[in-house]
């Protein structure tokens, strides 16, 4: 096995190394820990990072990937494979390697596609194949087959949703001792265990920490997510696609191209857009003017016409260098990594002009004006003095953006301009099922399974940027901005 | 008033100067006339080929500084000089297939125009009205109700919007045309459901942005005023506090422009109406640089010229700047 780190993970990487570093500031800021604090308070945006918080274990464990060796007599040099694996391929292994032909039925026994059957006799039959790889353990045939297969899934899914409520029951069980034991050294509490107290407690929401909302996000999780599971072994829980691959796999692997074009977008373009913000607002004259002029230039370009433009000279810069590129998987993750690059690029401006806004009422304030009079120099005024307090302008637009950057790389792809097409994305996967649902019997899985996953991560992104903003930014919160 | 205006279609030219810089750096200096060429001719082609195929194309001379040139010259006789006067006046070139790309546009303008501008002035209706009733309901099960509604709209990708819409009005009932497209007094058959659909996509964030402004106009004290006159709710929201709150719907409207043209974009090719997104779309398909090259000025144009218009609706909607 050889570790393979792509682009993309080294900025992941960095990013989770980034977040932790914020994370341990924040916990040594007062100030910062509590407003953070009340974003989670909320009950919803507890249940909504919950739901992130799944969502991203997915997506990290799809950024480690590796390449296999190949099998290799003794004393000649180690071969590697051409395929780039993850972690998360590693544990799906069983998905990825049930393949079939064409497209299936959601938990179906036979194909989609009438196909040409060689009988016992040497005569072809026209009739839907049996998958190879759904029910593999049922043998009857016909109606007796039609009512194993019934019993079968009932079986599993039963099976799945009392797996899901034991693992649930053993997190209450986890979470009631937590509170029990937090309770506990707390001072008004009584001294000794009380784990009935503690339940009462979580069953009534009267937690300073939102745990019921928390459970039960969790609860409906495992619930949902047993009987897939538990399903999964034997059949294609949301049937495959053209090429018959499982599409629980393909979804799951969509889920790191989302969170990676949702956070490395805005970040990747963080020091610009609040460094030119700053430096506007501050420095103002014709310093301002010429900021100004350069973000309204690039906000006049309709920003699909521009990633288009760029992204179509990347694609011919790729084609043209493949020495630069060796495995496919470097190539895909390249075209993402520019597409991140030329995304921010494209839109970096927004966050630029309400830093800059955020800087010009700054500037007149006393603390400011005092560090002027005091001589400090216009650099450590903007560092030590602005660039603290547009922090919350920042993180807000940063969370608000993550949602629109997902939806927009859907969008990207169908215009032909997103990611590669080989790579596994909720734009490419909408972008078959286009033409699917023209189709007689209509084809209706690829987009409901697409949809169902991106809907969910769209959805609580969007709940927890709102109770990001509510903590961060009061006003808008008492207003029930919602 | 009109100096104000005057002013800001100053501005909106040296941004369009700007915009021409731009594309013309990624098209030109970027991707220079000799990769051009490669691409065009293929990968095995002689010099004397490629230096045919400049020459044809006029890619022949420098591109910003012509110092070979005679006084204006210098500056004239350029790739960017040229390119630049022939897009001020329409003329991009021809295709790879040898249609003239400025009377193409010309063609498709209308359709893409039709969608865009009913989507755009619908939207920000629809939105508004949305956001008066849950703002006349404030702080009560309806409201809330009506807000998770519009959160969940918003997650909802605009793809799906689409697709859903064409495959359920237009496949299953069967009210509408699937797609396609017919000039004149027909053409509105087509569009109605393309257009609907986009109103929809965007209820979601502009209604629940709506909504905020109107909760915090509803806090001021002109309102508490208008209430203590004994004007009724529906008074005080419809007359007193809608007025007021135009100038910030007028400005989000503005930022609403971009999506517009993003989303006519995609939806002419998944109703298979002939517009400007369509060419786009081939364009980029076929990796015809002239098309993209093209549509990102004129895209452009047309962005510039409707933020144009927006600016003079608010010196309507704004005394403050009328009076500037």
């Amino acid at each position: 096995m050889k570790p393979v780190l792509l682009w993309t993970d080294g900025v992941v990487l960095a990013l989770l190394l980034a977040l932790i570093w914020y994370a341990r500031s924040v916990a040594k800021t007062p100030h910062l820990a509590s407003t953070w604090r009340q974003a989670f308070r909320r009950p919803l945006g507890s249940a909504a990072a919950t739901v992130l918080a799944l969502f991203a274990i997915v997506g990290l464990l799809d950024c480690v990937h590796y390449r296999e060796a190949l099998p290799s007599a003794s004393g000649e040099e180690r071969a590697w494979s051409p395929e780039t694996l993850s972690a998360l391929d590693a544990l799906l292994s069983h998905l990825r390697a049930s393949r079939e032909t064409t497209y299936s039925r959601p938990l179906a026994l036979f194909g989609y596609e009438k196909q040409a059957i060689a009988l016992a006799d040497g005569r072809l039959e026209r009739a839907y194949p049996r998958l190879l790889h759904a029910g593999t353990t049922l043998t009857g045939s016909g109606d007796a087959l039609q009512e194993q297969w019934r019993t079968d899934v009932g079986r599993r899914s039963l099976l799945g949703l009392v797996g899901g409520a034991l693992a649930m029951a053993v997190l209450i069980l986890l979470t009631t001792w937590w509170q029990n034991w937090r309770m506990r050294t707390a001072q008004e509490a009584p001294r000794h265990n009380d784990l009935r107290a503690a339940w009462r407690a979580i069953a009534r929401g009267q937690t300073s920490f939102p745990v019921r909302a928390v459970l039960i996000t969790l609860g409906v999780v495992f619930l949902i997510g047993g009987p897939i599971l538990s399903l999964s072994t034997q059949y294609h829980v949301f049937g495959t696609d053209r090429i018959g691959n499982d599409l629980l796999y393909r979804v799951l692997k969509s889920i790191r191209t989302a969170l990676v074009i949702g956070t490395m977008t805005t970040l990747v373009t963080l020091p610009l857009s609040v460094g030119l913000g700053l430096i506007a607002g501050f420095v103002r004259g014709w310093v301002d003017e010429a900021i100004q002029y350069v973000y309204t230039v690039i906000n006049s370009i309709p920003y699909v016409l521009l990633i288009a433009a760029a992204i179509l000279l990347l694609i011919v810069f790729i084609d043209g260098h493949p020495d630069a590129f060796p495995t496919s998987a470097q190539r895909t993750d390249a075209r993402l990594f520019f597409l991140c690059v030329i995304l921010g690029l494209s839109s970096w401006t927004d966050l630029c002009r309400l830093v800059r806004g955020e800087v010009l009422k700054l500037r007149e304030l006393d603390f400011v004006q005092a560090a002027q009079a005091f001589g400090v120099s216009n650099r450590r005024i903007m560092r030590v003095h602005l660039l603290p307090n547009v922090m919350h302008v920042v993180l807000i637009n940063v969370v608000i953006r993550f949602s629109e950057l997902v939806l927009a790389e859907a969008t990207l792809s169908y215009v032909g301009v997103g990611v590669d097409p080989a790579m596994a994305s909720f734009g490419t996967l909408i972008n078959t099922a286009r033409l699917e649902l023209g189709r007689d019997p209509v084809i209706w899985w690829t987009l409901a399974s697409a949809f169902a996953f991106l809907f969910a991560l769209v959805l609580s992104a969007n709940y927890f940027a709102d109770a990001v903003r509510d903590a961060f930014d009061p006003r808008a919160a008492k207003l029930g901005g919602r | 008033m009109s100096s104000y205006i005057l002013r800001r279609a100053g501005y909106a030219l040296a941004v369009l100067f700007g915009v021409n810089l731009l594309t013309f750096v990624l098209f030109f200096a970027i991707n220079t006339p000799d990769d051009q060429a490669r691409l065009q001719l293929g990968r095995r082609v002689t010099a004397e080929a490629i230096e045919r195929w400049k020459a044809e194309h006029g890619y022949d001379r420098p591109l910003f500084f012509n110092s070979a040139g005679q006084g204006l010259g210098r500056l004239t006789d350029t790739v960017f000089f040229d390119t630049s006067r022939r897009a001020m006046s329409f003329d991009f070139g021809r295709t790879n297939e040898g249609v003239n790309i400025g009377e193409e546009i010309r063609q498709r303008l209308i359709p893409s125009l039709l969608i865009g501008a009913q989507v755009f002035v619908l939207a920000i209706s629809a939105a508004v009205l949305m956001a008066l009733g849950l703002a006349l309901f404030r702080a009560t099960n309806l409201d809330a109700v009506g807000v998770a509604v519009l959160v969940a709209m918003m997650s909802i990708s605009t793809l799906f919007y689409i697709i859903v819409g064409q495959f359920v009005v237009g496949r299953v009932l069967q009210i509408t045309p699937v797609s396609g497209f017919a000039p004149g007094g027909r053409a509105e058959t087509f569009l109605v459901l393309p257009i609907i659909v986009l109103v929809l996509s965007y209820l979601g964030p502009e209604a629940r942005l709506f909504r905020t402004v109107f909760l915090e106009e509803l806090g001021k004290d002109y309102v508490r005023t208008a209430r203590a006159k004994g004007l009724s709710e529906w008074v005080v929201l419809g007359r007193h506090v809608l007025r007021n709150s135009l100038i910030p719907i007028v400005t989000s409207s503005g930022t609403l422009l971009p999506a517009v043209i993003t989303s006519t974009i995609v939806t002419e090719t998944f109703f298979a109406i002939p517009g400007l997104g369509n060419f786009t779309i081939e364009g980029i398909t076929q990796q015809d640089f002239g098309i993209v090259r093209a549509m990102v000025f004129v895209g452009s144009v047309l962005y510039i010229l409707s933020y144009l218009i927006v600016d003079v609706v608010y010196t309507m909607v704004d005394p403050r700047i009328r009076l500037r």
